[in-house]
């Protein structure tokens, strides 16, 4: 799978969101878009679901160009991401109904993947009887369970406490690790990026470019202490000055 | 003692004036028992009147003679006819109205150019009073049953379509974003996503504008009709028949009454996530 943005700019009106944006995925990348609000990185990623059309530009892939959303492109928000009315099991089920999967295929890739994101105890829960870390493992369980050939994370984890965030994004890098899925993460949260992330692109706001690119070839073996390992801070540290550098003052 | 424990327990001295202070939640029992005494006080208050003598009995029957005048009315069966024609009436009237508004409604939720082609046209539509519409329709449909249940239609039919289309505005974006990236097409979202999304709104939507349709069917039977609920009431005004005014402006209370407990009941079955 080769996912290509090229030359992509998107405006609003007269307003320029993205200004020639470009960058490519392979099967298996784990990427990561890091930027502060304003910086348009939502509207990259919708742009490659197909939800919005870019003003100029092209996103192909494995050489089609997007042209509407599909479930070649798997998407996950940061909220009201699951039919409040389905239990977690149905909503994983949603996905393949809506393609009109057999319905033998269909129970065996719901509890097949209700596994992998380690809820088959509450395949019969609501979502409001969840907790936010687990409707999201939910929302990743369905869009996984359409067989995407990548995975676009809007901020998945933003509304989430601090400890189920690091926690869901242990189990995001594990299940990455195992099932070699291919991510495109959107995040303001530099840690977060340079935990998950094979390569970090920085984006500055107003209009959306990116400044910098930045590769993660740190151990990630164990999460907790690369959190706290020098080389880790070090980079965070860089990346987030980076990052202070392109807004004006704030306060 | 706190100065909070104190100002709460002469919040509670304070009795039946504390159930009106703002944020005060009373038990199940009390909220319970002040449910009873909305029905019964008045009843009592009537009784009590109408026992004294103070109204003559003419304009105000006792309580004892609605009774009488409803029971034989139920023995005759002439109640049973009036409650089938009526609520025959406002069923077949506001089943028509959401219907057609339903799928109305959502598609101007969710398109704004549709929203944009209907609702200047409705918005000028549902300020038509309904009753004005009475004399055409009895030219264009006679005086059966047609006109009345036209009445019912044209009368809840606007209110239905606003309100389902204001319903479906509150469905989340990312939802229907959501089940397009899944692969669903514009009809699998609309119905399996905004639709059943929408659906305790909607349910709630048609209990209160089924109550218009109650309205409505009085009026239309006053003008021209054989049996009914309000076709009984202009009956009995003729013969000076207070009691029979009231026992049917009493049927009508129970029937709307018992229709909104079954929407509540229809709410609660079918959408046990949202109640």
């Amino acid at each position: 799978m080769e996912l290509i943005v090229n030359n992509l700019s998107k405006r609003f009106g007269e307003k320029l969101i993205l200004d020639h944006l470009s960058f490519s995925m392979k099967s298996g990348d784990f990427m990561a878009l890091v930027g502060s609000s304003g910086s348009g990185k939502s509207t990259i990623l919708r742009l490659i679901a197909g939800l919005d059309q870019p003003s100029s530009g092209s996103i192909t892939v494995d050489g089609t160009p997007v042209s509407g959303p599909g479930p070649d492109r798997g998407m996950v928000f940061q909220k009201y991401s699951l039919y409040p009315w389905l239990s977690a099991a149905e909503n994983v089920a949603f996905g393949m109904r809506l393609q009109g999967l057999p319905q033998r295929d269909i129970n065996e890739r719901t509890a097949y993947f209700l596994e992998v994101v380690g809820l088959q105890d509450a395949a019969r829960k609501l979502p409001r009887e969840l907790s936010g870390g687990m409707q999201q493992r939910v929302a990743i369980a369905r869009t996984l369970a359409t067989n995407p050939k990548v995975l676009l994370l809007d901020e998945p984890f933003g509304a989430l406490d601090l400890q189920i965030r690091e926690a869901m994004q242990d189990f995001l890098l594990q299940l990455w690790q195992r099932t070699g899925l291919t991510v495109l993460l959107i995040t303001h949260d530099v840690e977060e990026a340079l935990v998950l992330a094979q390569r970090v692109h920085v984006l500055a706001p107003h209009p959306g470019r990116i400044v910098s690119t930045v590769e993660v070839d740190l151990d990630k073996s164990d999460l907790n202490q690369l959190r706290l390992s020098a080389a880790f801070l070090e980079k965070r540290r860089t990346l987030a000055g980076v990052l202070r550098q392109l807004e004006p003052a704030l306060v | 003692m706190t100065a909070t424990a104190a100002a709460a327990s002469k919040r509670r001295s304070n009795g039946l004036l504390s159930l009106f202070t703002l944020g005060a939640m009373p038990s199940k029992a009390v909220r319970g028992g002040l449910q009873v005494a909305s029905l019964l006080v008045p009843l009592l208050l009537w009784t009590a009147i109408a026992s004294l003598g103070l109204v003559d009995e003419k304009f105000l029957p006792s309580p004892q003679a609605v009774f009488r005048s409803l029971a034989s009315m139920a023995e005759s069966g002439i109640l049973f006819q009036d409650i089938v024609a009526s609520t025959g009436r406002v069923f077949g009237g506001f089943l028509l109205a959401t219907l057609l508004a339903v799928p109305i409604g959502i598609c101007m939720g969710v398109y704004p150019a549709i929203c944009a082609i209907c609702e200047p046209l409705i918005a000028m539509l549902r300020y038509m009073p309904a009753a004005a519409f009475i004399p055409l329709l009895i030219i264009y449909l006679g005086i059966g049953e047609e006109p009345k249940i036209a009445l019912i239609f044209l009368g809840t039919i606007y209110f239905n379509i606003l309100m389902v289309m204001d319903a479906v505005k509150f469905v989340p974006k990312e939802l229907i974003e959501t089940t397009l990236t899944l692969g669903g097409r514009s009809r699998q979202v609309l119905v399996q996503v905004v639709a059943r999304y929408s659906l305790p709104s909607i349910i709630d939507t048609l209990r209160i504008n089924i109550a218009t349709s109650w309205n409505l069917v009085v009026v239309a039977e006053l003008v021209a009709a054989e049996v009914g609920l309000g076709k009984r009431i202009q009956l009995a005004q003729r013969f000076f028949r207070t009691d029979q005014i009231f026992a049917e402006l009493i049927v009508l209370g129970l029937i709307g009454f018992a229709i909104d407990m079954g929407f509540r009941l229809l709410l609660r079955l079918s959408c046990k996530w949202a109640v």
